[in-house]
């Protein structure tokens, strides 16, 4: 456990310590560069606003009057059959909606169900295997102003539900 | 696609809402979300600041095309409309490792600068591109090595052993980054078909 916690924490200053002490090697004028460099991301994180304001507010606005809750109800069901402890669903479909709402779900199961549970650790499994999509589209493309999404949200959120089924399946092989 | 999303989360929960008494709490995040989505933007400046500033370092210093010129033969394959040396490619790379050690907040303006190549590449469409969408898949599936916030809420709840996960999650985020690398291709295929 230690052993990847500090290669957690040791990775962040490495890298920044490898990109300087290559630049500086390569007579780089490593600040005027950064400056240089950084000077795009204000610009950047402003553009990307209103597009997540505008999502932000439509995933809040379904989630708060109870819609769902009442969607996880109606198919809970049928996920079940499949195998899938019914307890884990919502976190299925917050998943690719919320990054925040996902992380509170996750962490509420691991509490509640003990992290050394079944459905603690397919939470755990289910939160570290996919990211979030809706803002992984919202922003990368906001940034770069693609306003039509083509076939992206369809490629992410089909890829999430096989992503939702391994970890059920996976879990199941080793630890059930 | 989008609109109707949009629209449809909106109008369902406004329905749902004034069917089941709901309309408090639809008012109360109506405006606190919006926020909530400012401050998101604002965390987000300092981050793509420091990361694009020393990516800018690893650009001029030739770093960032070692890294691409290592992992080429993988990436071709992956994406095989954008050229080899263009500097899309290394930042494409420096995306998805910086999303395998976890580092979301580098990896989101590497990406963001990825997509602005990419943008350039194909001339600066207001369509998304081929490698555009995969970019996109790749990012969506969160190829990650070590979930290491994952590992931090376990440690947290007294877990015997927290990282008993980890192996789990990497073959699970593997099935789903070759399932979307998989889905991807097959929605190319079925917009050229349509052409």
């Amino acid at each position: 456990m230690s052993l990847i916690t500090t290669f957690s924490t040791w990775l962040v200053p490495c890298l920044i310590a490898v990109v300087l002490l290559y630049g500086t090697l390569k007579k780089v004028p490593s600040y005027d560069a950064f400056v240089e460099g950084g000077k795009e991301g204000f610009s950047l994180a402003i553009s990307v606003m209103p597009f997540l304001v505008g999502m932000l507010v439509a995933i809040s606005v379904f989630r708060a009057s109870g819609a769902m809750d009442a969607l996880i109800h109606f198919i809970r069901p049928l996920m079940s059959a499949i195998g899938m402890p019914s307890q884990v669903l919502p976190l299925a479909l917050m998943r690719p909606l919320s990054g925040t709402g996902a992380l509170g779900l996750m962490t509420d199961l691991v509490k509640t169900y003990g992290p050394d549970s079944f459905v603690g650790r397919l939470a755990s499994v289910m939160q570290g295997s996919t990211d979030t999509t809706f803002y992984v589209v919202t922003v990368y493309f906001g940034a770069v102003g693609i306003h039509r999404i083509g076939d992206a949200l369809k490629v992410g959120l089909l890829a999430d539900l096989v992503g939702v089924i391994s970890a059920v399946c996976i879990v199941t092989w080793a630890f059930g | 696609m989008i609109n109707l999303i949009w629209v449809a989360l909106f109008l369902i929960g406004m329905g749902y809402a004034a069917v089941n008494g709901t309309m408090d709490d639809v008012n109360k995040v109506l405006f606190s979300s919006a926020s909530d989505a400012v401050q998101i933007c604002f965390g987000l400046v300092s981050i793509l600041i420091f990361w694009l500033g020393l990516m800018k370092i690893a650009e001029k210093s030739g770093l960032l095309d070692k890294l691409s010129n290592l992992f080429k033969p993988v990436m071709k394959r992956i994406f095989p409309e954008v050229p080899p040396d263009h500097p899309a490619m290394g930042y494409i790379l420096s995306n998805t490792i910086a999303n395998m050690f976890g580092l979301g907040n580098a990896a989101t303006p590497m990406g963001i600068k990825a997509m602005e190549e990419l943008k350039k590449l194909s001339g600066g469409k207001a369509t998304p591109s081929r490698s555009m969408i995969t970019l996109l898949a790749l990012n969506t599936s969160g190829l990650t090595l070590v979930p290491t916030t994952v590992i931090a809420i376990r440690m947290q709840s007294g877990a015997h052993s927290p990282t008993d996960i980890v192996g789990p999650t990497l073959l699970a985020t593997l099935c789903t980054t070759a399932a979307a690398l998989l889905i991807d291709r097959y929605f190319y295929h079925r917009r050229r078909r349509k052409k």
